[in-house]
């Protein structure tokens, strides 16, 4: 039993970590702020998920464990929020998306020779 | 495992810091260091759990709750000039 909580706490653990490095290849490559930010947005949550729970499986005591359960519940509850807010502000200071605008003045161009 | 995961992380964090010092525009800068706080707090524990002293998680959710503020601080000024003038550059 102690050996199969091992296996799963392993593997939790290299998801989360897959997911983090995913992540950050995606803010370093993606070409806009709205595609980096839906790297981010997606990955950030499921791999501090992922890697809270591969550590809630390392057999710790009961407060600990508590702790981690509060620390999962809050990043599920902040992490949303603040990429909203971040989002909303974006688009209220007219921050055009760079792929739709380039697709837009290409169409201006071919249109309107 | 737990090395691997916290090496993991801090690659990570080097890839947040390299966006939020090249970020082309502010709101770039803002998500990268948002990230870069979510990824301390899971250095936090892990780091805890690497040492043995898990006592650390209450310092990971002290953590978490001032990077939640300080990104919400810094956007609830998002009506300044600042944030205008770095979006005009763009154009």
């Amino acid at each position: 039993m102690g050996s199969l909580m091992e296996i799963a706490s392993v593997v939790f653990l290299v998801i989360g970590s897959f997911l983090c490095v995913s992540g950050g290849v995606g803010i370093l490559r993606f070409p806009d702020f709205y595609t980096r930010m839906h790297a981010v947005g997606v990955t950030e949550t499921l791999a501090t998920a992922m890697i809270l729970i591969g550590l809630m499986l390392q057999n710790p005591d009961g407060l600990v464990l508590l702790k981690l359960i509060i620390i999962l519940l809050m990043t599920l509850f902040i992490s949303p929020t603040a990429s909203h807010a971040l989002a909303s502000a974006a688009v209220h200071n007219n921050l055009i998306p760079e792929l739709d605008n380039k697709a837009e003045s290409e169409k201006e161009s071919s249109s309107n020779p | 495992m737990l090395i691997a995961a916290t090496i993991a992380i801090l690659v990570v964090m080097i890839m947040a810091i390299l966006r939020a010092i090249t970020g082309p525009t502010l709101y770039d800068r803002i998500l990268a260091v948002n990230m870069f706080g979510t990824k301390t707090v899971l250095l936090i524990s892990l780091l805890g759990f690497v040492m043995g002293r898990p006592e650390f998680l209450d310092i990971a959710i002290v953590y978490a709750l001032i990077n939640f503020i300080s990104v919400i601080g810094v956007l609830h000024y998002s009506d300044a000039k600042v944030f205008k003038a770095s979006e005009q550059q763009k154009k």
